[in-house]
């Protein structure tokens, strides 16, 4: 018997496949479904839940984490342009201040800025202050370095475009030099968002109010609440990808937009490529 | 090409003693070099010699070592010049176009009219497309750089330094990174620059254009002037033997052993 090599590869992702077929099968045939069920999926008797896991949790969940990133990536585009800086000291700075929100634990950095900083400066505003401030610190730090490489991908060519048209320096990186940078970290930019999402679930360590729950510490109130397993917290879960999916749908529905219009000029590319060789 | 104006103001340029360094490697080694109002001067050289560089420091872009250059009676190698000023007049055309791919075409032309000179919006566009329209490109205003052709992009890049009324244009090789059958538009919009009166510093390979355009040539090899003077006695009847070797290669490619650029 003698296959093509289209056929062979064929072959062998159909024989894959049914691996993959059968080994599912028979995860969910082996499961006790009843036990299962009446621990993760017992939605009826969780139902009380909502609506406020909704109106109360997700809202603050969101607040936290819109807040937390408008605060990060202001920041964080302050820290990738210091870092691009000619003065020492801006890099130097930005350096350290990166590398630290990026090294410490986000729930030390919580309790951190919920309790020291009231403290250290006897202000008392609300917490979602307290909480952008510590989630948005951490966020930065990340947000910083994929500003940064964003910022390096754009070609030093417009930069010099931009400033031989009498551009100052910081009209050409507003203009034109931060906006094409911004496109080519928007998937890395969607993947901190989703991870900040879930960093809001730390707020529950500076001991919230009812009115203050987010998603997570609804859901583990939940598992007291109902006799129901940790059925409350695969809501929780369910939930989060409710926010977490259209994100990343827009963020691809966005690349792909965007793309369409600013393709890289293939020959220009191609030129470059050789000068670089030369170089 | 249709309704392109005569330049307004050309400005000369008056290069002397630019030393320009990278570290140990001295790329500029002393050059003298005076453009009269209106005249077209091509540099050529070979690979390394210095010409791009020497055309990347009258608008600033490379910061000379040592060296006095003057634009227009405006000094730009005075430490307290503001470059962005100086940047105004004088128009840049790029080897890679260096088109913002974000932007549309027309507005390319007219994002820094309007962010730098604080032109109105319609005045901008106005003016914008009527250097586009002397491209030939008007009928692409609105498309974005990365659906045009090399050689269109080219000439979008044209149209956008001539919106800023520059008084100076320098060109860094501007039809070396295109398709051979696009070079001739530019060539040409080039040609129609140069009649209208611009003053226009050209780094070139193309010795047809320089022959034919330009007022003077000027050979440069390792980092210094070799040789100036009308195209015709530069590149048709070279005194200097560097300036000879150099021809030879870029007329007859296929000339043994060697490779042109």
């Amino acid at each position: 018997m003698s296959m093509t090599a289209r056929q062979r590869s064929l072959t062998i992702k159909a024989i894959q496949l049914i691996v993959l077929v059968v080994a599912v099968a028979a995860l969910v045939l082996a499961t006790n479904w009843g036990k299962v069920g009446k621990t993760f999926f017992n939605f009826g008797e969780v139902a009380p839940m909502f609506p406020d896991v909704i109106l109360v949790g997700m809202r603050n969940t969101v607040l936290y984490t819109l807040g937390a990133f408008a605060f990060g990536l202001v920041l964080g585009l302050i820290l990738a342009l210091m870092r691009r800086s000619e003065f020492g000291p801006y890099r130097w700075i930005a350096t350290a201040f990166i590398e630290f929100f990026r090294g410490v634990p986000a729930l030390l950095v919580m309790l951190v800025v919920g309790f020291g900083v009231p403290m250290a400066f006897e202000v008392k505003w609300p917490l979602w202050v307290n909480v952008i401030l510590a989630l948005g610190l951490v966020s930065s730090a990340y947000i910083a370095e994929t500003l940064r490489a964003g910022l390096q991908a754009v070609p030093k060519g417009q930069l010099e475009a931009a400033r031989s048209l009498g551009m100052p320096q910081w009209r050409a990186m507003i203009t034109i030099v931060i906006p094409q940078a911004f496109k080519i970290v928007l998937p890395p930019l969607t993947n901190e968002i989703i991870l900040l999402t879930k960093d809001s679930s730390l707020v529950y360590v500076l001991g919230v109010m009812a009115t203050q729950y987010e998603m997570t510490k609804f859901a583990n109130d939940g598992i007291n609440q109902y006799n129901a397993g940790i059925t409350p917290l695969v809501v929780g879960g369910l939930l989060y990808l409710v926010l977490t999916l259209p994100l990343t749908a827009l963020s691809r529905w966005f690349e792909r937009t965007t793309q369409a219009t600013s393709r890289a000029p293939k020959r220009a590319t191609e030129a470059a490529k050789k000068e670089e060789v030369a170089a | 090409m249709s309704t392109s104006t005569p330049v307004q103001s050309a400005a000369g340029v008056r290069i002397a003693g630019l030393r320009k360094a990278y570290g140990e490697n001295e790329v500029l080694k002393g050059i003298d070099l005076d453009v009269a109002p209106g005249e077209v001067v091509c540099l050529i050289g070979p690979s390394g010699s210095g010409k791009s560089t020497l055309l990347r420091c009258i608008n600033l872009l490379e910061t000379p070592n040592a060296g006095v250059i003057e634009v227009g009676g405006f000094t730009a190698t005075d430490p307290e010049v503001n470059i962005d000023a100086l940047r105004r007049r004088v128009g840049m055309v790029f080897q890679q176009f260096n088109l913002f791919p974000h932007l549309t075409v027309l507005r390319n032309c007219t994002v820094s009219q309007v962010k730098v000179l604080k032109r109105p919006k319609a005045e901008a566009e106005a003016i914008a497309l009527r250097h586009l329209e002397a491209v030939g490109l008007g009928h692409l205003a609105h498309r974005f750089p990365g659906e045009l052709s090399g050689g269109q992009q080219q000439r979008v890049a044209i149209a956008r330094a001539l919106s800023m009324d520059p008084e100076l244009m320098l060109f860094d090789e501007p039809t070396s990174a295109l398709d051979p059958e696009t070079v001739g538009d530019v060539l040409a919009i080039m040609r129609k620059l140069a009649q209208d009166g611009m003053t226009m510093v050209v780094v070139t390979h193309e010795m047809g254009f320089a022959r034919e355009v330009a007022d003077r040539v000027v050979f440069m090899d390792g980092g210094v002037v070799v040789e100036q003077g009308a195209a015709a006695e530069v590149i048709g009847n070279p005194s200097q033997p560097r300036t000879q070797d150099f021809l030879r290669r870029v007329l007859d490619p296929t000339h043994v052993g060697l490779e042109a650029e």
